[in-house]
């Protein structure tokens, strides 16, 4: 069977449609407690390992479905957030933690851009008071420019 | 001072230079697992083909064992699947999978197409047991020791060359 152009743009279309109908399908519908609340808070700081860049609360993913469904039924066993995030931290790492913990192997990311602030600062401390020094030098140029300046204007009103 | 001033550049060139070289060589989807040296989840579950009867991890002690986790709807399976058989005619290690997520029916037909790898396939209906094993991206296999120690984490298909290089040697150091 041979399809024309037009029965294949036609089912593109179609496909488009049935993808952005998935898209927008909601998990559950959206109850506002203080227990959805804090789930929504939870979700929001957890990654989703799928699509690395999108929370579990993002996440269209069958897998971040499943570890919210997982998060919901820890939290209602009574399960504090610590404990839920250990729970998660324990089979995918610390790397499900939006906000990772400081220790050894993260010293360079919390650590690393308070250094390099202290080192802008020193680098703008430095340049300045060499820049201060040189405009010292060269006041002189400056006086002569204005007295030059003046002269021309002088001019300009005679 | 004048040694200083490209000196400096030069440090943070070869510095930003150092983190690109490690950081661009690096797979941003492979995660490394918190599971490595810990003792292999445990679970229960049914077999693929022998819904009557289930199997767990502890079964396996005293063997070492690959876990591979695949599934039928699982495009890069098919791209491991034919590494997979030649490991399973070489025999040299036995593979167990853990069919993630997966309708029975669709896996046991997948198998007898594709030809079954596997010493047994054990079904994870509602992929709990991957989210034990940390499970983020089908397919994954995994090492596990004669004490039941997970040693080694593979993510995404297995390649000739990663069973060459790191699984067949690490099994047979494992088996000693």
């Amino acid at each position: 069977m041979t399809l024309s152009r037009q029965q294949i743009a036609v089912t593109i279309m179609l496909c488009l449609v049935a993808i952005a109908a998935g898209a927008t399908k909601m998990d559950a519908p959206a109850v506002d407690t203080a227990f959805d609340a804090r789930i929504r808070k939870l979700e929001g700081e957890l990654r989703c390992l799928v699509c690395q860049n999108q929370t579990l609360a993002d996440s269209n993913a069958e897998l971040a479905g499943d570890l919210r469904r997982e998060v919901r039924a820890l939290a209602s066993s009574g399960k504090t957030d610590d404990e839920i995030k250990a729970y998660l931290v324990a089979r995918y790492g610390d790397f499900v933690l939006y906000n990772p913990p400081v220790k050894m192997t993260t010293w360079l990311l919390w650590g690393g851009p308070f250094a390099l602030l202290v080192c802008g600062g020193l680098l703008w401390v430095s340049i300045g008071s060499r820049r201060g020094r040189s405009v010292a030098v060269t006041s002189p140029d400056v006086d002569a420019q204005i007295r030059a300046r003046a002269r021309l204007e002088g001019n300009d009103a005679a | 001072m004048k040694a200083a001033r490209w000196s400096i550049p030069l440090a943070i060139f070869v510095v930003l230079l150092a983190f690109l070289w490690v950081g661009l060589g690096r797979d941003p989807r492979e995660v490394p697992s918190p599971l490595i040296g810990k003792p292999a989840p445990a679970f229960a579950l049914t077999r693929l083909h022998d819904p009557a009867a289930t199997m767990s991890n502890a079964d396996l002690k005293g063997k070492v064992w690959l876990l591979n986790v695949w599934a039928s709807w699982c495009v890069s399976c098919r791209v491991e699947h034919p590494v997979l058989m030649q490991l399973a005619a070489s025999k040299a290690v036995p593979v167990y999978g853990l069919d993630y997520k997966d309708q029975p029916d669709a896996g046991r037909a997948w198998l007898a197409q594709n030809g079954n790898p596997y010493a047994a396939s054990l079904l994870d209906l509602d992929g709990r047991v991957g989210i034990d094993y940390g499970v983020y991206g089908v397919p994954e296999t995994f090492v596990i020791d004669k004490q039941g120690v997970i040693r080694y984490k593979q993510i995404g298909p297995l390649t000739d060359e990663a069973l060459q290089k790191t699984i067949l040697p690490l099994v047979r150091e494992l088996e000693k």
